[in-house]
């Protein structure tokens, strides 16, 4: 009874759902099957066989008995069906796609219905999340050895986990946010609306944002090239956070001969920014601006070169300003073919602040220069130095010199080592070393430029 | 009613900006893959102007988000990607910082070139990066199986008719012109390729599984150890213990991938390090769609004829 039975289910197995789900399998273009591997040494079906006669009423034994060997059966063809498709069967090459005959039809009629955005299908658990933003976080651990008594880091640190969440809003809009979570609180690092659909080529953000002055301060902490943040900006800017300002940014694109980019920015910001504005009255705003120019040199080295200006009250009296100028430059080269092996890139920026001080005015400046170089796939080496001079006392100035070591074992994390020393206004040398590991999980970010 | 939906035309014409000559303004196409441009330019010929950000030689997984493709992007009247997640490093940033509404995905100048086509490696389980660089919706290299090039320059022009209509015709007469050279290739192709059915190769990265399966090819495994990963000593001995014991005569290399374990596999084996291109433009002579097949079509029958 049990083998009989269980030949008889292959046999209705095969002859009924085999070869009719196979052909389907393969686009039914084709009109006889290739000598296709058959089941190990089992007959060749025979669809017309009848079909199970079980006489008398099954016990339960026996049902259970036959759904084991059913579900058995369908474990093998799943396999013998994944055979086939890998391509076992030979020769079919031609046939397997839509029949090549259905030529020259007067107007295309593409698959699915023109305009619509297709998307692409999803698992099915993932269709109510359709509308949730896309969310990634990124660690950033920092180990520090080596003395320091002027700028005292941890010894170890989960220095920074940056939330992000970036969705569409509409279709004028998009959203992004920024949340930085330190080992103590949390901070909005940013969060904006940005318009993209406006007209005359305008690109609108509104809400908290990094400030568009120069080529480091918009960047994150994780997409820096160096584990710390070079000292013109923390000297100038108001601290390692940067300028971070909240309120307006509207950017244009300026026309200009050739095949050259170039953007200006303005911000109106809020007169208020960590140790770099302080507005006394709520009418007292930060403005900045900002305008770079892009151009590739050839197919491998490109050029981009920004100007910005900023603006905003010092809070030292009900009038007093401080006024920030800066320049900056990177020099990118990367051939197309070796993209992901090799590559360099050298960047510098100049920063000046003149702090309006009823105690004397103080003009200070600072700058840096770094070079990055691309040794295999996953291994960067690069140099770094920096000077500046302190932003509300310019005869104090500190300076420092890094190397840097960078391994990626994916995309996703990232191992840096950099050999710092720094010497600071106060007379004091420190060697360190820092260590920083980061990682990222969630979604897939663009890659910084 | 005609005159009146003339002049509406015309004067939407003007406010555009479009230069009123006699000849009409090319529909400026832009594309991620100079496949995509490819496959438009054989479609749209002289109606369309096509260009494309993505070099064939370069690794379409990794491309810098340049601001000079901002500027391409702001001028566009559409927008043809790979989509499946391949350009998801560089163009959404692109997209939103191009002030060009028209090419948005959602918009009716955006094509999302996967559409309709056979795409193979669809994760049937939940992915992790644990598995490597994967795309949760499917492998994004589709477009190197000829009949998916049907299909996606089926869905090219139905878009290039949409937004250009008074070109429909000419649209349709390339269409159909291109469809009946693609089937004598594909013939062509099948038959060069037909003695070297159920052949086992291994390949760098899993560009190939839609190539394999349009000509019965066996990818018995790759240099990389998983999807974005550069080889490893071990997987690399692995490979090298695969291609022994099944054989196998072919290491295919895309150009953009450093030949050193590859050649080191070959030494090991005795197997061939064929450079492969998976894009248009991967070599000067890969002009168009056709000459893509042509030259890999013929490079792998030579190699397979040149060790018997």
């Amino acid at each position: 009874m049990k083998s009989r039975t269980s030949s008889t289910a292959m046999a209705i197995i095969f002859g009924f759902g085999l070869h009719p789900a196979v052909c389907a399998d393969e686009k039914a273009a084709q009109p006889s099957a290739p000598s296709a591997p058959q089941a190990q040494g089992s007959p060749p079906a025979a669809p017309s066989q009848p079909p199970v006669k079980v006489s008398a009423p099954p016990t339960a034994e026996e049902v259970e008995a036959l759904r084991r060997e059913i579900e058995e059966l369908r474990r093998q063809i799943q396999t013998l069906r994944d055979q086939l498709r890998a391509g076992l069967a030979s020769g079919q090459g031609m046939a397997l796609g839509a029949a090549p005959g259905e030529t020259a039809s007067a107007i295309p009629s593409p698959p699915p219905a023109p305009g619509l955005p297709a998307a692409p299908p999803a698992a099915a658990s993932q269709t109510s999340n359709y509308f949730n933003p896309s969310i990634s976080v990124i660690g950033n651990y920092l180990g520090v050895g080596g003395s320091n008594g002027t700028e005292n880091l941890p010894s170890s640190s989960l220095r920074e986990s940056e939330v992000s969440f970036q969705a569409i809003v509409d279709p004028y809009a998009r959203a992004d946010f920024f949340l930085s979570f330190g080992e103590e609180g949390v901070d909005v690092e940013e969060g904006f609306i940005s318009f993209t659909s406006l007209p005359a080529g305008l690109l609108a953000k509104v809400g908290r944002m990094r400030t568009a002055f120069g080529k480091i301060n918009p960047l994150h902490l994780h997409v820096l090239p160096w584990p710390d943040e070079p000292l013109p900006l923390v000297n100038l800017l108001g601290g390692e956070e940067g300028w971070i300002g909240t309120g307006l940014s509207v950017a244009v694109l300026v026309p200009l001969p050739g095949e050259v980019f170039s953007e200006a920015t303005l911000q109106v910001l809020r007169g208020d920014s960590g140790e770099l504005f302080a507005a006394t009255q709520r009418g007292d705003l930060a403005y900045n601006g900002h305008y770079r120019v892009f151009r590739d040199l050839s197919e491998a080295t490109n050029l981009e070169v920004g100007l910005s200006y900023g603006l905003g009250p010092n809070g030292l009296t009900s009038r007093s300003a401080t006024r920030l100028e800066g320049l900056d430059a990177t020099l990118r080269w990367k051939p197309l073919r070796t993209a992901t092996y090799r590559s360099a890139s050298f960047r510098g920026e100049l920063i000046r602040s003149r702090r309006e001080d009823p105690l004397g005015d103080q003009g200070a400046e600072g700058w840096f220069l770094s070079g990055e170089y691309q040794l295999a796939k996953r291994w960067f080496t690069g140099a770094r130095i920096e000077s500046s001079e302190h932003a509300d006392d310019a005869t104090q100035r500190d300076r420092g010199k890094a190397l840097l070591l960078t391994f990626w074992p994916s995309e996703f994390s990232q191992v840096r080592g950099e050999l710092r020393r720094r010497e600071y206004a106060d007379g004091e040398t420190a060697d360190e070393l820092l260590l920083q590991i980061q990682f990222a999980i969630g979604a897939h970010g663009a890659h910084p430029f | 009613m005609k005159p009146t939906k003339l002049a509406v035309a015309g004067l939407a014409l003007a406010l555009l900006g479009l230069p009123e000559s006699p000849a009409f303004a090319k529909l400026k196409v832009v594309t991620t893959l100079q496949d995509l441009a490819s496959l438009a330019d054989l479609v749209g010929g002289d109606r369309v102007e096509t260009l494309a950000l993505v070099k064939g030689y370069q690794d379409p997984h990794f491309v810098d988000a340049k601001p000079s493709f901002i500027l391409k992007l702001s001028r566009a009247d559409a927008l043809i990607v790979a989509g499946l997640e391949l350009e998801i490093g560089y163009l959404p940033p692109l997209l939103d910082q191009s002030r060009n509404a028209k090419i948005h995905p959602g918009s009716p100048g955006y094509l999302d070139a996967s559409t309709g086509c056979e795409i193979l490696n669809r994760p049937t389980q939940q992915v992790t990066r644990a598995f490597g660089d994967v795309h949760p919706y499917g492998n994004p290299h589709y477009w190197t199986d000829p009949e998916n090039g049907r299909i996606i320059a089926r869905s090219i022009a139905a878009k290039l008719a949409e937004l250009d209509p008074s070109g429909r015709e000419a649209y349709a007469a390339n269409l159909a012109a291109f469809e009946g050279r693609l089937t004598e290739k594909e013939k062509e192709w099948a038959g060069k390729m037909a003695p070297y059915a159920a052949t086992k190769i291994v390949t760098f990265h899993d560009s190939w599984p839609n190539f394999a399966r349009r000509y019965g090819l066996i990818i018995a495994g790759h240099v990389e150890p998983k999807p974005g990963i550069p080889p490893s000593p071990t997987h690399t001995l692995e490979i090298i213990n695969l291609i022994m014991t099944e054989k196998i005569r072919l290491i295919l290399v895309e150009p953009y991938f450093d030949l050193k374990t590859p050649k080191f596999i070959a030494e090991k084996t005795g197997a061939t390090v064929l450079s492969f291109y998976p894009s248009v433009g991967g070599l000067p002579e890969i002009k168009d769609y056709f000459a893509l097949f042509d030259y890999d079509i013929d490079a792998f029958v030579s190699a397979m004829k040149g060790k018997p």
